[in-house]
């Protein structure tokens, strides 16, 4: 559904992402993992074209997305940090999003609305809101639109943990109606049960790209966490030959 | 498009800036006319004070607010929406609010106490103006990432229109009075928004006998109807051009 190929993106002197290809499809709930600056909020910029490539070519359904701004009515986006016009209230962004996706009212998707209790904060200004109401706003209005692709860059920052158990509950519902799902995150135990596979990023390269069973089966670990730690040792010590014991201790 | 303005404009009228803004031009432009009897010379002493006020107010007030909404910038390009219509958005919204604001401060009482072709021009001016330097402020944020660097930038450039550019063209007059540059500075003057309308409105208020040989050239220059419309067309471009190509790096922009 999304194909990327051979994308390279550079920063002045830094190489944000250095000639990445992968590809997604329907059903999936991909995990962009990775330490700090490894390239991932970039990866999602540029296929939501924030970002624009100096190489390499986005298609969403076989169609390249440069130049291309429609195909983005099919993507739900939740950006790491939302800010909004401080003195716009919530009900104002939402009806203003809601008019420029030109959805009609009924088939709005108004589940977190409602489980966040946001109709109670209509009336609030965006600037006196506190950083999780504000994840919670964005969070509404990345899944109002019933959109085949969602892309969550951190969905869980700094939302309490009744809200990020709901975000979860419905990301997973939202998998479930067959649709790409794409979240990064630091925080690899709520990835558990959710992500279907795993792209790990570093230095703007991808280590590794694969189904989460395959990973599995591979490391023959259950939880996530341990299976990135020992996918890493394994793979550096088949590089370079790493002392596992250091590696862990970064992660962990 | 039509709706993003909508709620920019909603947006930017509710701050506190623009009301202090358009309530502090309201009490000058009040108390100015009330002092002085005769309309003429209240537009003269307006004129100072506006065409030091409109410009510092919208190139500063244009470019904090571009670089306070970066992140809804990314929210707007995130969503199915075409980069030229949220940059050119972002500058009708500005540019309408400003103009309201000038016309609600300023306009009315001149309206009111000047109905003239020079009170007219100097209405029209001062929209100009705003429009002109919402364009500036636009090119300056597109092209320059840090906020604080971008705020300096903004501030310096109106320090260039308003003083720094007088100086120079002052420098010039001295350095190359031997020569006949009469002409050269008219050309010159083109150059700066701001000395072009305060030129246009001097000229009409019959002040430019003042100016001597160079205010007689300027008056066989701009007081004709074609110097008019070039002066006029040259604002439009000071309008257009910064906006024109701050709309083309932006669509090539990183957010």
């Amino acid at each position: 559904m999304i194909s990327v190929k051979n994308i390279s993106k550079r920063f002045g002197k830094f190489q944000a992402l250095d000639d990445i290809s992968f590809q997604c499809e329907r059903g999936q709930c991909i995990a962009l993992i990775g330490s700090n600056g490894s390239g991932k909020t970039t990866i999602i910029k540029t296929i939501l074209g924030m970002v624009i490539p100096d190489k390499g070519i986005i298609e969403f359904e076989g169609k390249s997305i440069a130049n291309d701004w429609t195909y983005r009515n099919d993507i739900g986006y939740m950006p790491q940090i939302g800010r909004y016009p401080e003195n716009m209230t919530i009900g104002q962004v939402l009806d203003m999003i809601s008019d420029i996706r030109k959805i009609p009212e009924k088939s709005l998707d108004q589940e977190l609305y409602e489980a966040f209790r946001i109709g109670n904060l209509l009336n609030k200004k965006m600037g006196t809101l506190s950083g999780g109401t504000r994840q919670k706003v964005s969070a509404c209005l990345a899944f109002m639109f019933n959109s085949k692709v969602l892309i969550l860059d951190e969905p869980s920052a700094g939302l309490d943990p009744i809200s990020s158990e709901i975000l979860r509950d419905k990301i997973l519902s939202e998998k479930k109606k067959n649709k790409l799902v794409i979240i990064t995150s630091h925080i690899l135990s709520e990835l558990d049960d959710l992500v279907t596979n795993i792209i790990y990023v570093q230095d703007g390269n991808i280590r590794f790209h694969e189904s989460i069973h395959a990973l599995q089966r591979e490391t023959g670990e259950e939880k996530l966490s341990r299976v990135i730690t020992s996918m890493l040792r394994q793979e550096d010590a088949k590089q370079n030959g790493v002392q596992p014991k250091a590696l862990k201790d970064q992660w962990l | 498009m039509k709706k993003m303005i909508k709620y920019i404009v909603a947006d930017i009228l509710q701050s506190r800036i623009m009301i202090a803004y358009t309530i502090i031009l309201l009490v000058i432009s009040f108390s100015v006319f009330a002092i002085e009897d005769n309309p003429a010379k209240g537009i003269l002493s307006l004129l100072n004070i506006i065409l030091f006020i409109v410009p510092l107010v919208s190139i500063i007030f244009s470019t904090i607010y571009i670089y306070n909404s970066s992140e809804f910038i990314e929210l707007l390009v995130s969503q199915p929406l075409q980069r030229n219509a949220i940059w050119l958005s972002m500058f009708a919204g500005l540019s309408l609010s400003l103009s309201l604001a000038f016309l609600l401060g300023s306009g009315i009482v001149i309206l009111v106490y000047a109905w003239s072709a020079t009170g007219f021009i100097m209405l029209a001016s001062g929209i100009l103006l705003s429009n002109v330097f919402v364009a500036v402020s636009l090119l300056a944020s597109v092209r320059i990432r840090d906020k604080a660097r971008g705020i300096g930038a903004a501030i310096m450039l109106w320090l260039y229109f308003a003083m720094l550019f007088d100086t120079l063209v002052l420098f010039l007059l001295l350095q190359f009075s031997d020569y006949p540059i009469e002409n050269s500075v008219v050309a010159l003057t083109a150059l700066n928004p701001i000395d072009l309308s305060r030129v246009l409105i001097l000229l009409r208020i019959d002040v430019s006998a003042m100016m001597g040989y160079t205010g007689a050239i300027f008056r066989d220059f701009f007081g004709s109807t074609s110097g008019m419309l070039i002066a006029l067309a040259m604002m439009l471009t000071w309008i257009g051009l910064p906006a024109y190509i701050s709309t083309a790096r932006f669509r090539s922009k990183d957010l």
